[in-house]
Formats: C-alpha cells, structure tokens, sequence
C-alpha cells in the first residue's frame, strides 16, 4: 500500500539554538522506519519523470522500492550504478530545483524525499556494509584527472569503472575540492567525504595530493612525457572577488574562500587548531549564495554575537537554498536586503569598525533577467562590525589557461567546453565550475559524467584509427 | 611524505634544510616558493626556494624559528619526514637581460636574495651585494653571497662585524660612487625594503622586492596574501611574490601581518613546551 500522506517525513534536526554553538552535523538524517515508510510515498511512475530532474540521471524510482523493501545495500549498488557520491548529493544537492521538482506527488502536496532518501541509502552502506567495490576489468588505457572536486572524483569513479588507469591531481592536500575547504562541516561532515573518497580509491582511482597543475606539471607534458591520453579539468573556480571599495584589505576583512578555508580544511574551529582565525564579535557577510550562508552560519558558531548578511536585491532573489536561508534564519542570522556596502571603516590597530552602506532600490531587468538595484540617493548608514566577509563569487583560476597552448576560454577564464566536455584541445576534456562558473555541486558532477563518457569514446575511437 | 636529507644549522635561530621533493626540484627557479605542512595538524606556511638540485631532486628551505610551525619544524632533523610540500609557487624573479643590478639582502631574506644574485651571475650579470643582520651572530650565507658577487658590502646594525651601520647606507654609497644599475633587487624585512624603495626612488633606479604576506593555500583560492600595488588589489601567491617596489602599499602590508600576532605568540609557547617535555 502507497503511503498517501501529503508530507515528507520530517527530518530530525539539532534544536536552532544548540547547533548555531557547534560543528556538528545539523540534521541526523532517517532512521530505518521512516526511510521505508518515506519511500512507501514513491508512486513508481511509468515515465520516472524524477530522473530527468537529476543531473546524473540515478534510477530512482528502482532505488526508492529497494528501500521500501528494506534492502538497502541493492538500493545503494542501484544508485552507484549511475552516481560516485550519493552521501554527499543527498546532503548537498537542491532537489526543489532538480528531481524532486519534477516529482509527481508534489504537484498536490510534498514530493517524495528523494535526497533524503539517497542520503539515507549511502549512509546505510558506509556504516554497514564492508563490500568493497568490485575493480573493473583494466583496459589498458591511462587518463588525468585535475582536480579532485565533485566534477573531477566523479570523472574519476565512472572511468575507473570502464577499466582505466586513473590517477587525480590535487593542488591542495586533501582531496575533495569544495566538499573538504567550501562546505562547512556542519552541513556536510568530513568523515563522509573521506569515505567516499576512500569508496573511489577502492575502484583503483589514484590520487596525488600537492599537485598544483600548471606549475608542478603541464597539460602537455602529462600527456606527451606521462602517457595520459586523455585529460579531464576540473580545476573548479576558486579565484574570490573583491568589490574593490576603500578598506577592503584591512585585517579582519576575509574572502569567503579564505574564511571557509582557515575553518573547514584547516579545522580552525578546533579549540586546538595551529591554525588561526579570529573570532569576531560582530560580523558582516557580503553576498547571498550558499557560500555567504556558510560563511554566516559559520561565524556564528566561532562565538559571533551578531551576523548579518548584506545582500543588494531582495530576497526573492536570492541565489541560495531556500532550506539553508531558512536554517540560518533559525540560528539567528540578521539579513538585511537591498543594502550595499560602499567603504569599510577602518578601527584600531588596522582592523575593522564597520561598514559603510547605501540603500538599494530594484530597476529594470538586467542582462541575467534580474532587476538592476540602484542606488537610492542620500541613504548612506554605518553597519558597526568588526570583521567583514566578502562572499561575491568566485572565477576559474587563470594558472591552468595560462600554462596550456591552444585551450580557449570565455572572456571571464571559463574554459569552452561542449555539452560533452570537449575542448579547443584534442584529448582535453573539461567541466563543472571550470566552464561554467560557480554553480552546484551536482552540475559540476553531471559534468563529470558526461565527460567520463566522452573521454572514453574518444580514447576507443583512437584505440581502433 | 617528503624526506628531509640534509639540515644544518646557518645560526642559532636560522636552519637550512634540504628536502626529497623530485617535482619541485624540477620546476623551481628563483624567487618562486613552496607551502609545507610539518604534520598532519599542521598550518600551512610560504617559505622561499633557497636552492635546487634538479639532479637529485631536492629543495632547499632556509628558515628562521619565528613561532610554533618553525619552531616544530626546526625540531625534525636528517631521514624525518615533512607531511606536505607543495611548489613550486608564484612567479619565478624576472633576470633576464639585466646587466649590472645590485642586489640587497636583510637578515633571512638573504636566503631568498642569494639565488637570485646566483642564477644572475650565473647569467654573466654584474652582481653588487648588500647584505645586513642585526649583529654578527646572525650571519648566513655570507661564502656563498660573495662567491656569486663582484662586490660585497657586509653591514651589521651594531658594527660587530662588516661595517656598522644599515643596508641602505652602503646602497647610496655605492649609487653615489656612480654605479648605475639596471635595477635593484631588495629582499628582506618589510621595513628595509620600504626604505630601499625610498632611496632607489630619489635616484630613479627600477626596484623590485619580494613580498612575503600571510599566506594558506598559495594558488590564488583565497586572497589572504593580497596586498596594494601601484592602487590595485593583488595576489602576492600568483601575481608575485615580486612586485615594483615603488608601488607597494607598504604601511598596509606591516599591519595585514600582525592579524594573527597573539594567537601566533601562544603557538609558539605551547611548540616550545611541548619540546621541553621532551627533553625530560
């Protein structure tokens, strides 16, 4: 019998004011029952409308019966089949936007909770099962992975599961891209990445850590001196904005990169931590995408009493998830829409005192097809705060571009790529926010994907010349 | 896992140490740097490439014990390990087609200004060095400098030893003597190579200096290294660390350093008692 209640099953959460005062992970996730008992709400539509909503395309109605069946581990090897990650895609995906938008049973009530339900099933097997992944039959064919972000493991795992020899260049010294220095621990904790890295390594998937690409080695020389025959980029868009108003290089003025990067990858949040980050007493964010949120749920947690996001439109548009607006509504995050700083004010000893701003008013539609703010005249105030994090976006590094002849990108660093990946360089493969910009997650991994799949044709089709 | 083949120490607060790292070895020039992590729990920190052997594929680091990372650092010796090494880093120093050049080195920026005088002399370049410490306790590198130098000018700030007296006096002497370079290379504290530009600005000499901010990843991902130069924002990890030394912002970079100045006096207190429990 279908489960015909118009609701989700909720999802069982840290009380707002206990978790805006820790790390730890803010939703537990379901318990068996309430796993079967969700997935009992999935009707098995005939035309699946769900998977086309899914960048990666997961088989979800077939996983969702396993599940209603109580047999976890199938439903995990039938979402692997298609998917690398799904303990992170089940926490970190925008499925209003993507498969659970185009859910049947959500046209009259909720949809099915498809993520929570992928996250489930991945957190089941990581906790329960020792199967290690089954190593493809070797083909004989090697190929380069850069970066090892969501875009760049999942290009990883598909080709290694069609039989290459694969090996993954990191810059940094853990692997994981935005999963281990962006997203903070509390939304996605670090032990999963790890596992699911350790799930890729199992298929045979190398990776080599502190390899920065474009200076340790070239795209040319990993194909002509190291034998890859083919390279996929996934380098992501790490470069931070600045607005470049007057006191933005003062002491407590952070990036959103550099923030997230001091708390998540350097664990800077630990009482214990040798490395250093300050722990401001009032804070501003700049921005209103995911990364701002992080940013702003994160300075409360290192003890800030007061953390207000500047955004310059309103909330109707704003870029992050309606569900992380929301819980860092709940932490006591302050927002304040149609505002714009303009000069931030310096204090003692270099550091921050506060923040000029302007009022805002939304014009006509812009090139993006959103309301232009304008600057509504005389209506400068003072913000008081003592440190400043400036979360504007992020574009492509330009390290890579610059050190790989014949590599053609957009006028603002996106490498051009085809819908397969394909770039200006025969055998080169890119995706994720390499070519597009900062995105998501699961678009960076459906890039992944796609590419994996082109590379492989490519490297047959040249196998067979 | 990068191994640690040779250490040696230049003076009591300054170690040279040589370290298995073949992919470095084989990129790295002057000027560019490494990020290294001492262990597992460990910060990451910018230090300049003293020295390569592209053969045996080592890299030299040449450091001074300033706080907790240092101070552990310094505290592994011959056949340990460092957990990451990662370059090399930033631009490589511009030498090419400069003639005559002077370069001027302070303290344990000499480590970072001696392969540069090198692969300059190595070029055929005329090579006048200004070197400076404090006192003469404090001496690195001064056989090799001069190996690599056709003058030398050593300077202590208390006369112990060379002449008495700052890097900048024996610059304008030599600028005054007539010497005309086609630029001056300054590498060391903030301060003197603020003071350098001053200098080489009232005679209209080119000055580049290397700039050495608070630095994490060192690839461009997070701006934690930016600083002014000429009214624009730069990265020091990808734009520099050279940078024209008439443009800097200097005041700016002196108070951007000191963020961390507390947090940092801790670390080293809790580096160094954890090394006393040691010896116990």
């Amino acid at each position: 019998m279908p489960n015909m209640s118009l609701k989700k099953n909720p999802m069982p959460a840290q009380e707002p004011d206990v978790r805006n005062k820790n790390f730890y992970e803010v939703t537990f996730g379901y318990t068996a029952e309430t796993a079967i008992d969700e997935a009992k709400r999935c009707l098995n539509c005939k035309n699946k409308p769900c998977m086309g909503g899914c960048p990666v395309r997961i088989h979800i109605p077939e996983f969702i019966q396993k599940v209603a069946e109580g047999e976890f581990e199938e439903a995990y090897h039938i979402i692997q089949q298609t998917s690398s990650l799904p303990a992170v895609c089940g926490r970190v995906c925008p499925q209003e936007t993507q498969c659970e938008q185009k859910c049947v049973r959500g046209i009259k009530g909720e949809p099915v909770a498809i993520g929570r339900l992928e996250r489930f099933v991945a957190d089941w097997h990581n906790a329960n099962s020792c199967d290690l992944p089954v190593k493809a039959e070797p083909n004989g064919h090697k190929a380069a992975v850069i970066g090892s972000g969501p875009a760049g493991l999942t290009c990883a795992g598909d080709l290694a599961k069609r039989g290459y020899d694969v090996t993954v260049f990191e810059a940094l010294h853990l692997a994981g891209g935005v999963l281990v220095y962006g997203i903070p621990e509390f939304r996605l904790p670090k032990a999963i990445v790890q596992k699911e890295i350790d799930n890729l390594k199992a298929l045979g998937v190398k990776i080599e850590t502190n390899m920065v690409i474009g200076r340790v080695l070239s795209i040319d020389e990993l194909m002509d001196e190291y034998g890859f025959e083919t390279v996929f980029i996934g380098s992501g868009a790490g470069l931070p904005r600045f607005m470049n108003i007057p006191g933005e290089n003062l002491k407590s003025v952070y990036s959103a990169n550099e923030f997230l990067t001091r708390v998540n990858l350097m664990k800077a949040y630990k009482e214990d931590s040798r490395t250093p980050v300050l722990h401001a007493k009032k804070v501003c964010v700049v921005g209103g995408g995911n990364v701002a949120m992080d940013a702003a749920r994160s300075a409360k947690r290192l003890g800030a009493e007061e953390v207000t996001i500047v955004y310059r439109r309103s909330r109707a548009e704003l870029p992050a998830r309606a569900e992380e607006v929301e819980h860092a509504e709940e932490e006591g995050i302050v927002f304040k829409f149609l505002t714009n700083p303009t000069a931030i004010v310096e204090g003692e000893n270099g550091m921050v005192a506060g923040m000029t701003c302007v009022e805002m008013e939304l014009g006509e539609p812009d090139a993006s097809g959103r309301r232009r703010p304008v600057v509504k005249e005389g209506s400068e105030f003072n913000i008081e705060c003592d440190a400043v994090i400036m979360a504007l976006g992020t574009s492509p590094n330009p390290l890579i571009k610059n050190t790989t002849k014949g590599l053609e990108t957009q006028k603002w660093g996106g490498i051009i790529a085809d819908e397969h990946g394909q770039t200006s360089r025969e055998g080169v493969f890119a995706g994720g926010d390499a070519v597009t910009g900062a995105a998501t997650v699961i678009l960076a991994m459906g890039a992944g994907k796609a590419a994996a799949e082109a590379m492989d044709e490519y490297v047959k089709n040249k196998a067979a010349r | 896992m990068y191994k640690i083949v040779k250490k040696r120490e230049l003076n009591p607060t300054v170690t040279l140490m040589e370290v298995d790292a073949p992919f470095v070895a084989r990129k790295a020039e002057p000027g560019q740097f490494i990020i290294l992590r001492v262990d597992e729990e460990g910060e990451r920190i910018p230090l300049t490439v003293a020295d390569f052997d592209r053969k045996k594929g080592t890299v030299t680091i040449i450091f001074q014990i300033v706080g907790g990372t240092t101070e552990r650092l310094n505290h592994l010796n011959e056949g340990d390990f460092i957990q990451d090494f990662v370059g090399p880093l930033g631009e490589p120093s511009h030498t090419e087609g400069l003639k005559k050049v002077a370069v001027v080195g302070g303290g344990v920026g000499c480590a970072i200004a001696y392969p540069v005088a090198k692969k300059l002399h190595e070029q055929g370049a005329q090579v006048h060095s200004v070197v400076g410490f404090r006192n003469k306790d404090l001496v690195i590198l001064e056989e090799e400098f001069s190996a690599v130098s056709d003058v030398f000018k050593m300077m202590t700030d208390d006369g112990s030893y060379g002449e008495k007296g700052l890097v900048t006096d024996a610059l304008k002497a030599l600028i005054e003597a007539g010497n005309e370079y086609d630029e001056v290379i300054a590498i060391g504290p903030v301060v003197m190579m603020k003071f350098v530009s001053l200098l080489t600005k009232q005679y209209g000499i080119k000055t580049v200096v290397s700039m050495n901010p608070i630095m994490i990843d060192g690839t461009g991902m997070c701006g934690c290294c930016r600083l002014t130069v000429a009214g624009k924002t730069r990265f020091a990890c990808v734009d520099g660390p050279d940078f024209d030394g008439h443009e800097v912002d200097y005041d700016e970079i002196l108070k951007r350093a000191s963020t961390y100045k507390e947090f940092e006096a801790k670390e080293r207190e809790k580096a160094c008692n954890l090394f006393k429990k040691e010896v116990r």
